[in-house]
This record gives C-alpha cells, sequence and structure tokens, in this order.
C-alpha cells in the first residue's frame, strides 16, 4: 500500500509528470468537446453538401457540360478537406493527449535531469496544442500570404507541431536507453500500483473496450469491408452510365445508394475507433486514480460515468443506420458523460495538487 | 522488470519504431502521389462521361477504386501497428496487476506481441497478392490479439 508521502513524492510541484498530466487531461478535454460540436454541428451537414456537389457532377454529366463537372469536383475538393481537417484536428489533440499521459507515466524511466524533463514536457504540450490548431486553420488560412507555391502557413505551423513532438519524444527516447544502459533503479518515485476498484474497473473496463472494438473491427474487415469495396465503383459506375445514357433520370436512387455506403461506412469504422480510443483512455486514466483527491463514493462514480459514455458513444454511433439523428443525440450525449467525468477527476487531480502545495508552502 | 513487461514494453516501442518508418516512408514517397490518383481517377471518370467517352469513364472508375483498395490498406497497416504498440506498452507499464501466474502472463505478452505484428503485416501482403493466405495472416494475428486481450481484461478484473 502506498503512503501519503510515498504518493506526494510522485506527483511534486512544478515536475514534468505533474506538467504532462495536465496538459494531457486538458489537451484530451478540449479534443473531445471539438468532436462532440463537430459531430453536432459540422458533420451531418458537410454530409448533404458532398451529396449536393455529386449532384451537381452526375447533372453536369448529363448535360455534357465538362466545365461544369471540374467545377463541382473543385466544391468537392474543398468540403472534403474542411471535413478532413476537422476531423484531423480532433484525433490530432486526442493522441497527443493520450501521449502526454504516456510520457507521463514513463518519466521515472527516462534518464534526464528534472530541468530538462520538464522543459521537454512544456515543448511537448505546445507541439501538441500547435499540431490540432494548425490542422484546423488549414481550411481557412489556405494559401494565404504563403510564400511557398503549395503549402500555407497553417500548414506550416502544423508541421512546425508535429516536428516539436517528434524531436521530444525521440530525446525521451534516449533517456530511456540511457536509463536501461545504467541498469539502474527508477530515478524518480514511480506510479504507486494499488489494486484499487477504481483502478481495477479501468483497466479490465478499459482492456475490455479495447476488445470489442478490435472485434468490431474485425467484424467489419471480414464481413462488410470488401463488399463495400466491390460496390462503390458499381454505383459510380451505374451513376455515370445513368447520366450518360438516360439524362441523370435515376440519379437520386444513385445518390442515395451512394450515400447509404459511407454513411455505412462510416458508422461502422466510428464505432470501432471510438471503443479502441476510449478503452486506451480509461486504462491511462486508471493510473491517475491515486491522485483523484475526492471521496470514494465521488471517484467510483466519476468512473461509472466515463465507462457508460465510452460504451454510449459508439454503440449509439453504430445505431444511427437505423435510427438516424436520435441515435446521433445519443452518441452525442454519452461524449459528453466521457468529457463530463474526464473533468470531474480532473479537479480531484487539481485538488491533490492544490494540498500538497498548500501543505509544502506552510511548511 | 519482469520477463512479461520486458516483452510488452520492448515489444510495443520496437513496433511502434517500425510502424512510424514504413507510415514516414508512405508519407514521404507514396501517399501524395496516391491520393493525386484517387482524386484525379474519379474526376477523370465523370469527365470522360460527360465527353461520352464511356469506357474510359469505366477505367477511370476500376483505377479509382483499385487505388482505394491500396490506399485503406496501407493507412490501416501504419495506423494499426502504432495503435497496437501504444497498447502493448500501455499494458506493460500495468502487467503486475493482471492476476495469473507470470508463466501464464508472458504467454500472453507473446501473444499481444505476435498478434500485433501479424495482423498489419497481413494487411500490408494484401495489397501484393490478393489470395487467402494474406488474409489468413490478418486472420490470425488479429485473432491472437483478441484471445491475449480477453485474458487480459479477466486478469485486471480479478483482484491480486
Amino acid at each position: 500500500m502506498t503512503t501519503p508521502a510515498q504518493l506526494a513524492a510522485s506527483f511534486s510541484a512544478m515536475s514534468a509528470r505533474r506538467l504532462l498530466v495536465f496538459g494531457g487531461i486538458a489537451l484530451i478535454a478540449t479534443g473531445l468537446l471539438f468532436g462532440d460540436l463537430f459531430a453536432v454541428f459540422v458533420l451531418h451537414q458537410n454530409a448533404g453538401e458532398q451529396g449536393a456537389a455529386l449532384v451537381a457532377a452526375a447533372q453536369a454529366v448529363a448535360r455534357q457540360d465538362v466545365a461544369a463537372v471540374n467545377s463541382a469536383f473543385q466544391h468537392l475538393g474543398s468540403l472534403l478537406e474542411g471535413r478532413g481537417t476537422k476531423v484531423d484536428t480532433h484525433v490530432h489533440m486526442l493522441d497527443a493527449g493520450y501521449l502526454a499521459l504516456l510520457l507521463a507515466l514513463v518519466q521515472p524511466y527516462v534518464a534526464l535531469g528534472a530541468s530538462t524533463k520538464k522543459k521537454l514536457a512544456a515543448w511537448f504540450i505546445t507541439g501538441g496544442v500547435a499540431l490540432p490548431v494548425g490542422i484546423f486553420l488549414i481550411h481557412y488560412v489556405g494559401l494565404a500570404y504563403s510564400p511557398f507555391p503549395v503549402i500555407g502557413w497553417a500548414s506550416v505551423l502544423a508541421d512546425l507541431g508535429g516536428l516539436v513532438l517528434i524531436i521530444v519524444l525521440v530525446i525521451e527516447a534516449v533517456g530511456v536507453v540511457r536509463y536501461l544502459r545504467a541498469g539502474r533503479a527508477a530515478l524518480e518515485p514511480e506510479l504507486p500500483h494499488d489494486s484499487t476498484w477504481t483502478r481495477r474497473t479501468l483497466l479490465s473496463g478499459g482492456t475490455l473496450l479495447v476488445l470489442v472494438g478490435f472485434v468490431g473491427g474485425a467484424h467489419y474487415a471480414a464481413k462488410d469491408l470488401y463488399r463495400h469495396e466491390r460496390m462503390e465503383p458499381e454505383i459510380l459506375g451505374a451513376m455515370l452510365q445513368d447520366a450518360a445514357n438516360n439524362g441523370a433520370a435515376e440519379l437520386n436512387t444513385h445518390i442515395n445508394n451512394f450515400g447509404g455506403l459511407a454513411g455505412e461506412k462510416a458508422v461502422k469504422l466510428a464505432a470501432h475507433a471510438h471503443f479502441v480510443e476510449f478503452g486506451l483512455l480509461a486504462m491511462l486514466l486508471s493510473f491517475l486514480q491515486p491522485y483523484v483527491m475526492l471521496s470514494e463514493r465521488w471517484q467510483r462514480r466519476w468512473v461509472v460515468v466515463l465507462l457508460a459514455g465510452s460504451v454510449i458513444l459508439p454503440v449509439f454511433v453504430f445505431l444511427e443506420l437505423q435510427f438516424g439523428l436520435i441515435a446521433g443525440g445519443i452518441a452525442d450525449f454519452g461524449g459528453l458523460l466521457v468529457l463530463i467525468a474526464l473533468i470531474g477527476m480532473l479537479v480531484g487531480v487539481l485538488r491533490y495538487s492544490g494540498s500538497l502545495d498548500s501543505a509544502g508552502g506552510a511548511a | 522488470m519482469n520477463p512479461s513487461r520486458r516483452i510488452l514494453i520492448f515489444g510495443g516501442l520496437a513496433l511502434a519504431a517500425m510502424g512510424m518508418t514504413y507510415g514516414l516512408h508512405y508519407a514521404l514517397f507514396v501517399e501524395h502521389q496516391t491520393l493525386d490518383g484517387m482524386g484525379s481517377s474519379l474526376a477523370q471518370a465523370f469527365t470522360n462521361a460527360a465527353a461520352r467517352k464511356m469506357p474510359e469513364a469505366q477505367r477511370a472508375v476500376t483505377d479509382f477504386a483499385a487505388t482505394k483498395y491500396d490506399y485503406v490498406r496501407q493507412v490501416d497497416v501504419h495506423s494499426h501497428w502504432i495503435g497496437l504498440a501504444m497498447l502493448m506498452v500501455l499494458l506493460g507499464v500495468a502487467f503486475d496487476q493482471v492476476a495469473w501466474s507470470e508463466r501464464f502472463r508472458r504467454l500472453l505478452a507473446w501473444g499481444m506481441l505476435l498478434g500485433s505484428a501479424l495482423f498489419p503485416l497481413g494487411v500490408m501482403v494484401q495489397t501484393i497478392d490478393h489470395g487467402f493466405w494474406p488474409r489468413g495472416l490478418a486472420i490470425l494475428g488479429s485473432g491472437l490479439v483478441m484471445a491475449s486481450l480477453a485474458l487480459i481484461a479477466f486478469g485486471f478484473a480479478r483482484k491480486t
């Protein structure tokens, strides 16, 4: 059983681990909020506009208007870029947060000075913010004021953020290699290994979520992937034949088939990805439980809320095909539950660090 | 650090390095050309159809599908290698809390490592060989990962 003094020593003020824990949770919370806002305000509207652009392209084929086809594809490209950069912003912010928490776990095995570790932590969080912010701005900034022919300033910001992350990770890896070559004990207190209910539940629940996501992915690969890959060119070919020969008389049928196929692919892959992502999050948060300074009852509540949201979101994303926007709304609610639980745990960690700092100040 | 944790942590780090190297190579030398190819094939299909060159339009649709088949798998290989590597490192940090004997934990760790390496490898080979064996390799790898994960989850839930 870890004593309070051992626990306090593993989370000292202004340490790299503390910075990585707070920065990591903040990145994950912001990434989740962004994902929820994107799902509510952008995703479905963007899908509708993509469908409209494809209709315009097929109608242009029927009119034999090559210029209008090119214009429709330019618009489609812009819509895909807008959607793609927002999905990437969400994913990269979450992944940078996960990596920050993972780095917080391995700090005892990084043989570098405390000041270097702290600077690396600060740079990692800076890069973790710059990368997704840069990605988000790519669609809006474009090539404005850029001296480069194809790379805009937002891309430069994103690439610099990514480069900072890579450099920090390489230096941390060098620190781990130095630790291994020296063959010594951990350089700073390890994270407590107490087998509490909250930790066991998050570890086993997280592993189960990853497993369910993996089974879902395997099921998709076995049952749907090849069928979808066969259907897509068939639908496109039929759409073009109809546009060329029948003046796009069956256009609505083809567009509905194409949209239905894209929707089915998107929800199944999103359900798979979210199960795995939330599983990893639960496992990472299990290590932070000793620092969550809340009553046992509230600690358990946040664990249950987090796991419930982690199941609700992917399950109802999957059900969007059958139940449409109602399922989408419930899925967004699931995401909100995860976000609330995460903030609840963050408050507990802040209380703990505050109590440590005030005790240190008083001493 | 006991052997099962070592297998997971160092195996995971090696797998992550392999996945990142593969991803970097793909991003630098292949991805942009592939994306350009996909976009231009689709646009070509529509412009050919508008010009009533239907055989060319159908050929462009087929090219689009073939390029997308490769693209989806290449991206999956890179992301699954790195994702599974991260999961292995994470499991390695907490593996002492899996309530099984060290001998059985070592077996599970090998199962995770072997499965995590083979599953994306099978997906990668699918871009070269469209037959059964690459799919079989991917199925074997993913089966190993799923079986190991189920037993690890059960081990975490048990009280040590």
